[in-house]
């Protein structure tokens, strides 16, 4: 019996969408296939990783991570610098942590200095998130938007409970926005539906639909992001057609199996490697499910997950 | 091709005798289509019909187990392509390479690591699967004596037997006599004599060519040879050819229901840097691999791939739920707070997460409430005042803590009154509605 390769076209295909300006912008999606699935149509972009890193220093981090960044993390700029110079980052992403209410409470003019800062002493592209407040979040990312206006950031995330503000302030000062929604495609539609439907275009949207950790949940997101890229790719639905984004660092290193030492758990193994693998894990399966965007924070699990997508590309 | 269930309904006696235990022949048929009934069940069917049923209901990928007795691993039998259209079936064996040309002790250490890699997972026990022995040197003599060593040192795990050369696959392989061993190394030009040793010893083949054109001509030369239980191996070289040819196999094998590739796949999927082979195993995994051969099986690495997979082949329709009990967050002490929340384990999991978050060590009170998120669970009767009341007593938590104070999710805050009447002398607290909340709600009270 002969063998056909049971190829498959689709009828739609991901936004590409740039981030940066000048010699440091950077494209991502833009594929007309599953995942990597580049032997029945086009992949012109790459997954981007970029490195997290936080306006104020990085306390609540496991020491293994933490350490990474001994002293340069108590500065933004350095921080940030020190990724791009000595790392190789391709992106930066800055989380505004400090500005949680229940955190440093820094003002939404303190942060939108730092990202000043930040977006003078670096070249490749910036995404500003917030701490993940949704009320001081609309003052701190509008705030944000402004100083970092015609920059090309990616900027969020916006919320159903926000998304108005945010969305607002990126498109008056052109940046890309994240929209994330918990691990629900419908939730996900609905909400970058929301957002066009102020008039904001839908190629200038990344979705997140949530990241979980390995272990932790991570089957729900796989499985959102693969249905969302289903729908984007077979039914040629455009509000699924965003590149999505998996916020990774932020999920894996507060959870167990990256800060439990081996003494306590023999049967776990190394707590150094344990934990790069638990993030580079995660990023590797999200890429599978669809992620064109990562955001992680160990520098040797960003090592190995570039060397995978080299890999696959 | 897979039938419908009107096409199976034609080929059925049509008589509504009911003795398949459904009410008639077209609802006996539906139950086919889904494959949720077997042909068997029907006394009176032709042989005609057997014959084109039982082609058109075979699973579309061959079941076949690797090893034998308690240890022994499940292939095949998969049905989508999708984790989220059906559940998984048999989840990937991981099997670690030892070559004859390593050194005694390393060859040592790698069984002694399959040996002890059983970790308890959410209540499942997962270890390496089995270990795959590779005649890197070509020598039969050495192939013959690492397995001998693997045969003595791992009796129970099963053996994957590398090698195109039959004496060394003899030599081997009877090491591993009706263990149910598998030996790896079929090809096109030694096909008849790699068969016959398999035979002599009740082994499954791997088979391997370059190019699935090839690979399904093999597949059906060997199966002309009288062996149907293989493995194939489609030799991907990279990743991204993981992912290639594990896809076009798994899309022939289910939707054009291409017998010749019907079959579980073996991938190598060894490098040098074990942090990128953990990586390049995570497609594997992903991506319809029924067994992954990897280099070295180190702790970190097994426990992360062993999730990954659980992860990915749990059943999509059932909630994940975890274990009634009390589960302990940080270093508690009997003045530590008490919550309480359903089993669903994203609940579980949100919640675990944020109460880490806050740094406040506290008892959490988690039910059993068939892997339902709490307002759901509410709304089904299965979160009620009685049921928490009788929860709590039993749990002995009473004699663990200084206080008689349980926090309730924001979200049944209208429970509060009855659970007091219920649980005497308890103070029942409503805490916040969103666990995000979690964190300044049990620093505020912990100040």
């Amino acid at each position: 019996m002969a063998f056909t390769p049971p190829k498959e076209s689709y009828s739609g295909k991901v936004f590409p969408v740039e981030a940066g300006t000048g010699d440091g912008a950077v494209s991502l999606g833009g594929e007309n296939v599953l995942p990597f699935h580049a032997f029945e149509g086009e992949i012109p972009n790459k997954p981007l990783v970029a490195y997290e890193i936080q306006d104020v220093p990085p306390a609540d981090w496991p020491d293994e991570v933490k350490s990474q960044y001994e002293g340069v993390s108590d500065d933004p700029v350095k921080w940030a610098k020190h990724c791009i110079d000595e790392l190789g980052a391709k992106a930066i992403a800055l989380r505004l942590v400090g500005t949680h209410p229940d955190g440093a409470n820094r003002s939404a003019d303190d942060a939108s200095k730092t990202v000043k800062d930040v977006l003078d002493a670096i070249n490749v592209p910036l995404i500003i998130m917030g701490s993940n407040h949704a009320e001081k979040d609309s003052e701190v990312l509008v705030k944000a938007s402004e100083t970092a206006k015609d920059k090309n950031c990616i900027i969020g995330k916006a919320q159903e409970a926000n998304y108005k503000t945010i969305a607002a302030a990126a498109m008056a000062n052109n940046h890309k926005l994240i929209a994330m929604s918990e691990l629900d495609i419908n939730l996900s539609k609905q909400l970058n539906i929301l957002i066009t439907q102020m008039g904001f275009d839908n190629a200038r949207i990344i979705t997140d639909p949530m990241s979980s950790a390995l272990g932790y949940g991570l089957e729900y997101t796989y499985s959102v992001m693969e249905r969302i890229r289903l729908a984007a790719l077979t039914q040629n639905d455009t509000t699924m057609q965003p590149p999505m984004m998996a916020d990774v660092g932020m999920y894996v290193w507060k959870i167990k199996e990256t800060q439990a030492p081996e003494s306590d758990l023999p049967d776990w193994g190394s707590l150094k490697e344990r934990g790069i693998a638990w993030e580079a894990v995660t990023a590797s399966s999200l890429l599978l499910a669809g992620a064109e965007l990562l955001v992680m924070r160990h520098p040797e699990a960003v090592k190995t997950v570039n060397s995978f997508v080299e890999e696959l590309s | 091709m897979a039938l419908s269930g009107v096409e199976i309904f034609k080929l059925l006696p049509k008589t509504n005798c009911k003795k398949c235990g459904h009410p008639t022949c077209l609802a006996f048929a539906m139950k086919l289509a889904q494959r949720q009934a077997t042909l068997d069940a029907c006394p009176d069917v032709s042989e005609e019909a057997k014959q084109v049923l039982g082609e058109a209901s075979a699973p579309p990928i061959r079941p076949i187990t690797l090893g034998s007795g308690d240890l022994a691993v499940k292939m095949g039998e998969e049905t989508v392509l999708f984790r989220h259209e059906k559940k998984f079936v048999n989840p990937s064996a991981i099997a670690v390479a030892i070559k004859d040309t390593e050194a005694d002790d390393a060859a040592d250490a790698k069984i002694d690591a399959v040996n002890s890699s059983e970790i308890d997972r959410v209540g499942q026990k997962l270890r390496v699967d089995a270990i795959a022995i590779m005649n890197e040197s070509g020598d039969a003599s050495k192939l013959e004596a690492l397995a001998q060593k693997v045969a003595q040192k791992a009796p129970n795990v099963a053996a994957i037997v590398c090698t195109e050369n039959a004496d060394a696959a003899e030599a081997a392989l009877k090491n591993f006599s009706g263990k149910g061993a598998l030996l790896y190394g079929v090809t096109d030009a030694n096909a008849e004599a790699m068969v016959n040793v398999a035979k002599a010893h009740k082994a499954s083949v791997g088979v391997k060519a370059d190019g699935l054109d090839a690979l399904s001509a093999l597949t059906e030369k060997v199966k002309g040879l009288g062996i149907d239980d293989m493995v194939i191996d489609p030799q991907s070289k990279t990743a991204k050819d993981m992912i290639e040819n594990n896809t076009l196999i798994r899309r022939a094998a289910i939707k054009k229901s291409f017998k010749p590739l019907g079959f579980p796949v073996i991938n190598f999927a060894t490098r040098d840097d074990s942090m990128l082979e953990t990586l390049v195993a995570s497609v594997g995994i992903c991506k319809f691999a029924s067994i992954i051969v990897i280099n070295s099986v180190e702790k970190w690495k097994n426990l992360a791939l062993f999730t990954l997979r659980q992860n990915i082949y749990t059943d999509p329709q059932v909630p994940m739920q975890v274990e009634q009990k009390i589960y302990e967050v940080g270093d508690v002490t009997a003045d530590s707070p008490l919550l309480i929340t359903t089993n669903f384990s994203l609940t579980y999991f949100i919640v675990s997460g944020e109460v880490e978050n806050s740094r406040v060590p506290t008892h959490l009170a988690v039910m059993d409430c068939e892997g339902l998120s709490v307002l759901t669970a509410w709304a089904a009767g299965k979160f009620t005042a009685g049921k928490i009341a009788e929860f709590i007593k039993e749990s002995g938590i009473a004699d663990k803590v200084s206080h008689k104070e349980l926090i309730l999710p924001g979200y049944v805050a209208i429970l509060s009154g009855a659970i007091e009447e219920k649980l005497e002398g308890w103070k029942i607290t409503v805490g916040p509605r969103e666990a995000n909340a979690l964190p300044a709600f049990l620093k505020s009270r912990a100040a």
